[in-house]
């Protein structure tokens, strides 16, 4: 497809240096029952030019954390300890006004079934252009801004004249395009996608992922996908993060964690992803429930559901240790996790 | 032109030129003149104890099918012939008066467990309806035959979630519910449209591995519906890809992933994602996005689409299916050149 980054800003970036540095952080949600422990000690770096991915089911907290990152969580959750730096600024210390000025133009994000929340009576390029304008107010004209945006849809592989269009117009994947080109408006360093593509057809899917991709090297830019897809994550991201109950359960860079994971959890969750390449492997289910997170189990959040758990793990909480360079595991059992087997089925 | 079956014996569902159009409305008094062509004459066969995976984009007519096949839609044109031992009818052109002996004998399990199951009756209401429409069994039979069928979806001790309401259930035990109430009549054959699709991936592979279980065991066929081709690969002994409303390639699963013929097809394969990083997928191109079903060309519904559109393609009409290898047959006029 003969996409253009033309006239988007290009970052340079240097590998190694820190973007955006969670740490320690710890949510919960009040409700009548009691707290429900969302978040708890997670910490992460998202480098620069990096894309990390937040993988796991749905109420293990990634989504949660990145409401908790954007600070856009709702009224009864609270933040109770953890530092969200970007650029070593603490995104948690800011007032609502300085974090309204770093959304969009320093962190933008892109949600899951956001494509459904165009406004209907708008055309899609003046959406667009609201946002230009709150942060940009009086320095583009315009001609300025209209020229933007059509580089944006080019960028993002809509027709530039579909600015003039409403969102009626677009189908879900153009819409969903429509969200990307928004999020790139203001040039952000990082973006944040949940679930960016779930609701998409697979062909669809694909080509969106590759052009996030493309966006992601080419501009210099971050991203932090959130998704319950392994496969998925599996091709897009640098590093990821398993996500269980609230903990995260393991970090490190994809490669090493799909081909060997050293949680319990990390491992039957890739053990029971079906793949359509390969030899068809014998998929081994996750016996139980997720817990609730009103009342987490004591110890080790997964040692209810754990084949390798220990007296240790129903007493004592694993701490995330680096076992080796930049992959991280909170188990004490880990070395017990075997390698992925190879069962072959028929 | 009908793709027989792998095995020999007659098939348990024998479909053929099966349509289904949609007529668009343009205002009250006008007749439409303008059809989404939903399914548009397809044949495929189910064999007794097999399961067909029906694989497409969303807008292709596998739900339009799957529906069609017990009955919540009326065919457009075409026949149904549905052979469970004495009972072999054409099942598309059934009356209403007939259609209750026939639905003893199909079910259906839904995408959404929290959506086909009603929030104000119990599990034992909604898994005894069944017995309860069709007048079999007193009130302690069909209690028994309840607690049966929840032991047997691995509703453990089933006595414990007999009087429980749906928003008391977690996803996988509602799924689980509704798969109890599929099989409560002892039906030959039930139409799976997405079942696991709401379903996290732990609780995905229970759900899936209990379908396969009960299947094998009580000699239950399978229309399988599904986008997720890997979930196909796992659940289906064939795989029946569809594109609007047309079916474009069908045969054994791993022959058709292994060994795709049709363009379609091999473009959708390869946009699935690999969950192993070390795996890189060669991408097939293809261009735009999915067309619609109204009052489509006669060619190849996939023209507009396709990177090997030739002259043969535009002259003729949509192409039959071709025998491309065993029990493998794909509707392309270039198969042989791609």
């Amino acid at each position: 497809m003969g996409l253009s980054l033309e006239g988007l800003q290009t970052r340079r970036v240097d590998p190694g240096r820190p973007l955006l540095e969670v740490e320690g952080l710890v949510m919960h949600y009040r409700i009548k029952a009691g707290d429900v422990s969302a978040v708890d000690d997670v910490s992460f770096v998202v480098h620069q030019g990096e894309a990390v991915g937040l993988v796991g089911e749905s109420g293990c907290g990634k989504t949660s954390t990145a409401l908790a990152l954007l600070r856009l969580l709702p009224a009864n959750a609270e933040y109770l300890s953890g530092e969200v730096r970007l650029n070593g600024e603490d995104l948690l210390q800011l007032s609502e006004e300085g974090m309204r000025e770093r959304r969009w133009k320093d962190i933008a994000m892109v949600f899951q079934g956001a494509m459904n929340s165009w406004n209907p009576v708008y055309r899609v390029g003046d959406q667009i252009r609201e946002v230009l304008d709150t942060h940009f107010r009086g320095q583009l004209d315009i001609d300025t801004q209209t020229g933007h945006i059509e580089r944006l849809f080019t960028a993002v592989g809509l027709p530039p004249e579909m600015v003039d269009r409403y969102p009626h117009e677009f189908s879900g994947g153009m819409r969903q395009r429509a969200v990307i080109a928004m999020a790139l408006a203001c040039s952000p360093e990082l973006i944040i996608a949940d679930e960016p593509t779930t609701a998409l057809d697979v062909i669809v899917q694909d080509q969106i992922l590759k052009e996030l991709k493309r966006i992601q090297t080419e501009l210099g830019m971050s991203i932090l996908y959130i998704s319950h897809d392994i496969a998925v994550i599996a091709e897009v991201t640098d590093s990821l993060g398993v996500m269980y109950a609230g903990k995260l359960v393991e970090y490190g860079p994809t490669s090493e964690v799909f081909s060997r994971p050293r949680h319990p959890y990390a491992y039957l969750l890739l053990r029971s992803t079906p793949s359509i390449t390969g030899p068809r492997r014998r998929l081994a289910p996750l016996e139980g429930e997720p817990p609730d997170l009103l009342n987490p189990p004591s110890g080790c959040r997964f040692h209810p559901r754990c084949p390798f758990a220990s007296e240790q793990c129903v007493v004592e909480e694993p701490p995330l240790a680096e076992i080796f360079d930049g992959h991280r595991v909170a188990c004490w059992n880990y070395e017990k996790v075997p390698e992925l087997e190879m069962e072959l089925v028929r | 032109m009908t793709a027989p079956a792998p095995a020999q014996t007659m098939p348990l569902v024998e479909v053929t030129g099966l349509e289904k159009l949609f007529p668009i409305s343009r205002g009250m008094f006008r007749t439409p003149n303008e059809f989404v062509h939903a399914v548009d004459g397809i044949d495929f066969v189910i064999a007794p104890g097999e399961s067909l995976g029906l694989v497409g984009e969303s807008g292709c007519g596998k739900s339009t099918t799957g529906r069609m096949l017990v009955k919540l839609l009326d065919a457009t044109d075409g026949h149904i012939q549905f052979n469970d031992g004495d009972y072999q009818r054409d099942v598309a052109n059934v009356s209403r008066t007939e259609i209750k002996e026939f639905r003893s004998r199909v079910q259906m399990i839904f995408q959404d467990p929290y959506e086909s199951m009603n929030p104000r009756r119990t599990v034992f209401d909604t898994v005894s309806e069944p017995l309860a429409v069709h007048k079999v069994g007193t009130i302690p039979e069909r209690e028994e035959r309840v607690l049966e069928l929840l032991g047997l979806v691995g509703l453990t001790p089933p006595q414990n979630f007999l009087f429980r309401y749906p928003h008391e259930l977690s996803g996988g035990q509602r799924q689980r519910v509704a798969i109890a109430r599929a099989l409560v009549m002892n039906p030959r054959f039930v139409v799976a449209d997405e079942p696991t699709s709401m379903l996290d991936v732990s609780i995905r592979i229970s759900i899936m591995e209990l379908m396969t279980e009960l299947a094998d065991r009580l000699g239950v066929s399978y229309l399988y519906i599904t986008h997720d081709l890997a979930v196909a690969r796992y659940m289906c002994d064939r795989i029946a890809v569809m594109y609007l409303g047309k079916i474009v390639e069908v045969g054994p699963t791993e022959e058709i992933l292994a060994n795709p013929r049709h363009p379609y097809t091999r473009a959708l394969l390869s946009a699935v994602p690999i969950p192993d990083p070390k795996i890189k997928r060669t991408p097939v191109e293809i261009k735009g996005g999915i067309s619609k079903a109204i009052n489509p060309p006669p060619q190849c519904r996939f023209i507009q689409r396709c990177p090997f559109t030739a002259q043969i393609c535009q002259e003729n009409p949509h192409p039959d299916m071709f025998n491309v290898g065993e029990h493998h047959y794909t509707a392309c006029y270039r198969t042989n050149e791609i």
